[in-house]
């Protein structure tokens, strides 16, 4: 609850501030959004230590009120989403939104609205809640797309149409599981459901819940709204979406899969886990083999989004605890490595306006800062080794090998020889090739704004693969062996 | 077949309701009728939540006097209604209305650019095939941004 209030009055005042005067609203962003980070830094210490905190809305218990639960596996996701929504938020908003706020244009405002969005699901204890902040993040999602220009406005209304069936069908799935157990919070309907768990009812609702956030998630072959979503949406709202918007949707997955539904995930019944494993295969190939054909920058980086929410639906289809520590280690990994690949590309557009890739050639010598940052996270995109995207990925081999899923090993090992293609076209023209546009030789280094953003991701890029095993060791390992039983 | 039909005709036509809303929002050419078609999805999905609360005979979910036991009241759950599916229906359809709101304010925003709402037409002429892009098209579609007063008349 604290950590969601800074940000609802955030957006309110930062109405207010943007309606006096525009640079106003995003000083009243970044401070709402670093109080957040606070907050949700201090309530996961509080969570690991002491255990889940439950907050009653309005005074009624549990099983009849709403309740907002922070445990551990919420508070990590609440740390990511606060990280990045304050990185972007400092980030200039020329370079973010590609466009000058005029007074009245409620910019700001709709990033802390998405913030709270996401804020809510990670905290919301009760299903239809769940529903109802994945429409408040969807809905300031469609607003923020729509900024970014005329392509931007047809992308978000094509997102608006797949989005709002996807949440249609969750909803759909909840009412089975509110007529068949008469509970809406999550706890109470774990403890009913194993007794019924056969029943088709709860199957149905398990696989509408499943497709429905899937759609959310852009897990292949569900994605199509995504790549437009992403590449024509301003530099900033892409480095939101794609870090932590679709993360939403994985972590509805997680918590309803193995949280809600337990044993009937596991179990027989349906071959959701199946499923899931290999669509994420397949977003794995089709993501990478599409961003290695796209010559846009921010399209390249859209589909490449695609392949990597693959590997997070692997880790949750393969449901072994060392999987699922791969997927939850790759949403945060994803989540700093993406937006700041999108930051730089934004620092990009903003010194030179160029977004088409071969016209990137001897970027490297006219922003050696920033472009050394986008080293570092294309080579974590890539695996390599002391960055943090190689330990997800081996997290996930590594459980993918004791399930002797040898599949699943052996595509996410040589889906990283995809991802080095793309990345090594690109710093070879960045880093090689000689200047030969005069927009690039008279580039210069980005604002220190942005690239003081990137380096804070690039370092933490570094950072999380370094210590990655306090991580899985203190937090993510014990959610994973709680889920899992 | 026939008895389960007049049994479950709500659910029938629940079905009816969402598959004609997915055709509506995946087959038709025209964004205004997409919304339509959206519109119609969701509805069903709140019909589906109202006959799911239904009790036959039931009344409103007011505790009603016990007739014989002056001072008590009847807490049968048979006797009511459940207002919960109510409650979350009048959410959803609040939340629908908003989703609703952006996309015609989307929709009138590429009206103005376009002049046509034929899906097909505008995204060939955003990825540059038709030939006849209107000029104040080209100039906001340089990198793809929008200029000064781009954000403002939107209402978005």
């Amino acid at each position: 609850m604290m950590m969601l209030l800074p940000l609802l009055f955030g957006a309110v005042i930062a109405v207010l501030a943007g309606l006096w005067r525009s640079a106003a609203a995003q000083v009243v962003a970044v401070i709402t959004t670093a109080g957040t980070l606070v907050a949700s830094v201090v309530g996961l210490v509080t969570v690991v230590a002491d255990g889940p905190i439950s907050y009653e809305l309005g005074g009624w218990p549990p099983p009849i009120g709403i309740e907002y639960v922070l445990d551990p596996l919420s508070a990590y996701l609440a740390v990511i989403i606060a990280l990045i929504g304050l990185l972007v938020t400092i980030y200039p908003v020329e370079a973010a939104f590609d466009l000058r706020p005029r007074k009245g244009v409620p910019l700001y405002p709709l990033v802390l609205l998405l913030l709270t969005g996401l804020m809510g699901v990670v905290l919301s204890g009760d299903l239809f809640h769940l529903f109802v902040f994945l429409e408040i993040y969807a809905i300031s999602t469609y607003g923020l797309v729509s900024l970014g220009g005329d392509r931007g406005v047809f992308a978000a209304l094509r997102y608006l149409l797949l989005g709002t069936i996807g949440s249609g069908l969750y909803l759909l799935g909840v009412g089975f599981l509110y007529f068949s157990t008469g509970t809406l919070n999550m706890a109470d309907m774990a403890m009913l459901l194993p007794a019924i768990a056969d029943s088709p009812t709860v199957l149905g609702a398990m696989a509408l819940i499943v497709i429905g956030l899937a759609l959310k998630m852009a897990l292949f072959p569900l994605h199509v709204w995504l790549p437009d979503a992403h590449s024509y949406s301003p530099p900033g709202v892409a480095a939101l979406l794609a870090a932590v918007q679709v993360k939403a949707g994985a972590y509805g997955l997680i918590r309803i899969l193995f949280d809600v539904f337990g044993p009937a995930y596991t179990g027989e019944g349906l071959p959701v886990s199946v499923a899931l494993t290999y669509f994420g295969l397949a977003g794995i190939v089709v993501g990478s083999v599409l961003a290695i054909r796209q010559t846009d920058i921010k399209r390249m980086l859209a589909y490449s989004t695609v392949a990597q929410l693959g590997y997070i639906g692997v880790g949750i289809g393969l449901a072994t605890p060392l999987a699922l520590v791969g997927a939850l280690l790759h949403v945060l990994n994803h989540a700093v490595m993406k937006s700041g690949l999108f930051l730089v590309a934004g620092g990009i557009i903003q010194r030179t306006g160029l977004k088409s890739i071969p016209r990137f050639s001897g970027l490297g010598m006219r922003m050696p800062l920033t472009m050394t940052g986008f080293a570092i996270m294309g080579l974590s995109m890539a695996g390599v080794p002391p960055t943090a995207g190689f330990f997800s990925k081996f997290y996930l081999v590594w459980g993918a090998i004791e399930l002797g899923n040898w599949l699943v090993a052996i595509v996410v090992v040589s889906s990283s020889l995809l991802t080095v293609v793309y990345f090594l076209r690109l710093f070879e023209r960045i880093f090689v090739a000689e200047p030969t546009e005069d927009l690039v030789a008279q580039a210069t280094e980005p604002s220190p704004r942005v690239v003081g953003t990137v380096a804070v991701l690039a370092a933490s890029v570094l950072a999380i693969g370094l210590f990655n095993v306090v991580i899985v060791r203190e937090i993510l390992m014990p959610i994973a062996e709680r889920m899992l039983g | 077949m026939m008895e389960l039909l007049l049994d479950r005709y709500i659910y029938v036509l629940v079905l009816v309701l969402l598959a004609i809303g997915l055709y509506g929002v995946l087959v038709k050419g025209d964004l205004v009728k997409k919304v339509i078609g959206l519109t119609i999805f969701s509805t069903a999905i709140y019909l589906f939540f109202i006959e799911g609360s239904l009790q036959e005979g039931g009344t409103a979910p007011v505790l009603l006097p016990d007739p014989e036991n002056p001072g008590a009241y009847l807490n049968d759950p048979l006797l009511y209604v459940d207002p919960l599916p109510h409650l979350l229906i009048l959410t959803a359809i609040v939340v629908g209305v908003g989703v609703v709101g952006v996309a015609l304010a989307l929709l009138v925003r590429l009206y103005r650019t376009h002049g046509t709402l034929d899906e097909a037409v505008i995204a060939d002429r955003l990825a540059g095939k038709a030939p006849d892009i209107p000029s104040a098209d080209e100039r906001r579609d340089t990198f793809g941004v929008g200029d000064a007063d781009d954000a403002g008349d939107g209402d978005a």
